[in-house]
């Protein structure tokens, strides 16, 4: 679920990496985790505050793939594409979950609730193929496995 | 009112994603039975791979889900009943017994968190004599053992930190490089995840020896309960006085602080890293000047990985002579090899360097999970050679490896059976170079793009011969003219694909 963006508690998070611009990638972490992504306004409350320029900020934000710039939905599945899952099938994991979500890697499902994304590495590599929903990983992810992780995604918002 | 049993559960990755959490939960809502979440033992196919105490001896039952529970309670399995599960003492496990374990050997044995258990399984002994023996003593021990970069550079360590030592300023640094982006790697994670205090205590002993009192630990972010485990023993390790101001009373101070990396693979080359510790985009810089001269915030820097600081405590706790005693030529102690991808039995194998590629694939990991037959390997991560099976005898040794255009790297062995397609592996390289690239030099980020480009073409069939050639051309100008490995080594596993498997670039 969307949480609004409050400047005030925005303040209390970058004071909380003592407002220093070398916790740059640090303080975009906790924001994401606060709020899901890093919005316009965030980019400029926290250049204002970390005394950098916007530029600065955005280049950080688009370089790294941990730090979207768009809501989420209200969960995250990400589907290992590294080799040791592709030796074990992930490509045709990929594409059963993309076919049954209806929407293609990055895309999130209409009704907002899910995100797929590509994650190249868990370090699952032993349980291949593997997958992760929000902050959990799963090993020897099949087909039916995944359906039933997605179903349990709708039934726990 | 039968005696309280102790049931050994892991609480890393791999074991929970395969529901060891419930297993956990299951077993502690029994009366008589007390929990501990130890570590891995790097058996990854047996996880959730459960240890019952029973008379002093830790037998093993896995893999272990839930829904197993009631059944082996009801086979009696807390006093080491048989069952189907059961596997016996976990130390006499062959896959087990035949490794020889020296970063790794606490790992699933202990409560990876508690400082207590660390202590009575001989930790924080090498830093104890670190202090005592003074910063010399150290750096000569470090080279001594012939210990190299296990990041996967395999540069020596007691050389880079002799350079750091010997640059005069007021603040130096340890970095550690716990970015473990190589697929097929997994042996970072479980060091910090089952024994986070042996990293810990190594980086400390590393601070005293080039006089350093703050570390930094890089860690990717696709490891969350990595990052849990390790925030915890970084806090018991400061309250027990490991770390901090005047470490156990002595003049050396050290302290830790934990950094999550952005999920961009790139930032695993040093410089990169050192980059985004600093809070900025993971681009490369150039070299020289070397980290240990100029590293981070422009400080001489020490940057090693996970297993390379791992293994330091037990070289000055055991001695250099003891550790350089393991491995062949100029490889010397041990490497945690990871077993991964299409494997029946995969999971973390530390052996001393000379076996061979053969041996570690068949006798530890029983061949391919699928049981067809092995196809192609990929070892070093996805910047390593595809090797075929003409190469599964090669000794494993840094510079046997380098002789047939291979790279052992950080460890990573991925197994691909019969249904691979290797031009899709090598459109991969290709791909996840253009994805990964940080841009800041041309070979890397406009060649990874033309490379798809032009294996596409020669997968359609169209002008073969010229677009193989051009292939080849273009592999040349990423190895010559790229800044760092990213884009300097992607062509190993693109060429390597063409050159023993060239059938699949012509179907």
């Amino acid at each position: 679920m969307a949480i609004k963006y409050d400047a005030a508690i925005a303040t209390e998070i970058i004071n909380q990496f003592g407002a220093a611009p070398e916790m740059l990638v640090q303080v975009l972490h906790a924001f994401v985790q606060r709020y899901g992504y890093i919005s316009e306004e965030a980019i400029k409350q926290i250049a204002n505050e970390l005394n950098l320029s916007r530029a600065d900020v955005h280049g950080v934000v688009s370089f790294y793939h941990d730090f979207r710039t768009t809501p989420p939905g209200d969960h995250i599945v990400k589907i290992c594409q590294a080799e040791a899952c592709q030796a074990m099938g992930s490509r045709a994991l990929t594409a059963h979950a993309e076919e049954k979500l209806g929407i293609e890697m990055h895309g999130t499902t209409g009704d907002g609730s899910l995100s797929l994304e590509p994650v190249y590495c868990l370090g699952n590599c032993a349980c291949s193929p593997a997958v992760m929903i929000d902050e959990k990983v799963y090993g020897r992810v099949s087909a039916s496995d995944l359906d039933g992780l997605i179903d349990a995604c709708g039934e726990s918002q | 009112m039968s005696a309280r049993v102790t049931v050994y559960v892991p609480r890393e990755t791999a074991a929970v994603s395969m529901g060891a959490h419930e297993v956990a939960e299951k077993l502690a809502a029994l009366d008589n039975v007390d929990v501990v979440r130890n570590g891995s033992r790097g058996m990854s196919w047996l996880e959730p791979l459960v240890e019952v105490v029973v008379n002093d001896e830790r037998i093993a039952y896995g893999p272990v889900s839930a829904a197993d529970v009631d059944d082996l309670v009801a086979a009696g399995f807390l006093e080491g009943g048989d069952h189907d599960l059961k596997i016996g003492p976990v130390e006499e496990i062959p896959y087990l017994k035949n490794q020889e374990r020296w970063t790794f050997r606490r790992c699933g044995l202990i409560d990876p968190v508690s400082v207590e258990d660390y202590r009575e399984h001989g930790g924080f002994v090498g830093l104890e004599k670190a202090l005592g023996t003074g910063p010399e003593f150290v750096r000569e021990q470090v080279l001594a053992s012939g210990l190299r970069g296990r990041g996967g550079a395999g540069f020596p360590t007691g050389i880079k930190w002799q350079t750091v030592a010997d640059v005069a300023a007021p603040q130096k640094y340890i970095t550690c490089n716990a970015d473990e982006g190589d697929s097929g790697t997994f042996s970072d994670r479980i060091l910090m995840e089952s024994d986070p205090l042996t990293l810990i205590e190594g980086m400390a002993i590393a601070g005293m020896a080039v006089g350093a009192t703050k570390g930094y630990v890089y860690l990717r972010s696709e490891y969350p309960l990595t990052q849990r485990i390790f925030a915890k023993a970084l806090n018991a390790a400061r309250s027990a006085g490991w770390l901090g101001e005047n470490i156990q009373g002595t003049e050396y101070s050290f302290d830790i602080d934990l950094h999550i990396g952005g999920g961009s693979y790139v930032c695993g080359e040093e410089t990169a890293m050192l980059e985004s510790l600093e809070g900025k985009a993971g681009l490369i810089r150039y070299k020289p000047p070397l980290p240990a001269i100029e590293g981070l915030f422009g400080k001489p820097t020490v940057v090693n990985n996970v297993v390379t600081l791992g293994s330091v405590p037990d070289i000055i706790a055991l001695g250099a002579d003891v550790y350089a005693n393991y491995g062949v030529g100029r490889s010397k102690g041990t490497l945690a090899f990871q077993l991964a991808g299409n494997i029946k039995r995969g999971g973390l194998v530390e052996k001393a360097f000379g076996l061979t590629l053969r041996e570690l694939i068949e006798d530890f990991g029983a061949g391919t999970a699928s049981g067809r037959p092995i196809r192609a390997v990929q070892i070093g991560g996805p910047l390593g050679a595809y090797l075929a099976d003409e190469h599964l005898d090669t000794p494993l040794d840094y510079e046997e490896f380098a002789k047939i255009g291979g790279m052992i790297g950080h460890g990573g062995i991925v197994v691909f059976d019969d249904t691979v397609d290797m031009a899709a592996q090598a459109r991969f390289a290709m791909k996840f170079c253009a994805i990964e690239s940080c841009g800041k030099c041309t070979p890397c980020r406009i060649g990874s793009v033309r490379g798809v480009e032009v294996i596409d073409r020669i997968v359609a069939n169209e002008n073969r011969e010229d677009n193989l050639n051009l292939l080849n051309e273009l592999c040349d100008t990423m190895i010559d003219g790229s800044l760092c490995a990213m884009g300097g080594m992607t062509p190993f596993p693109v060429r390597s694909a063409v050159k023993y498997f060239p059938e699949d670039f012509n179907k």
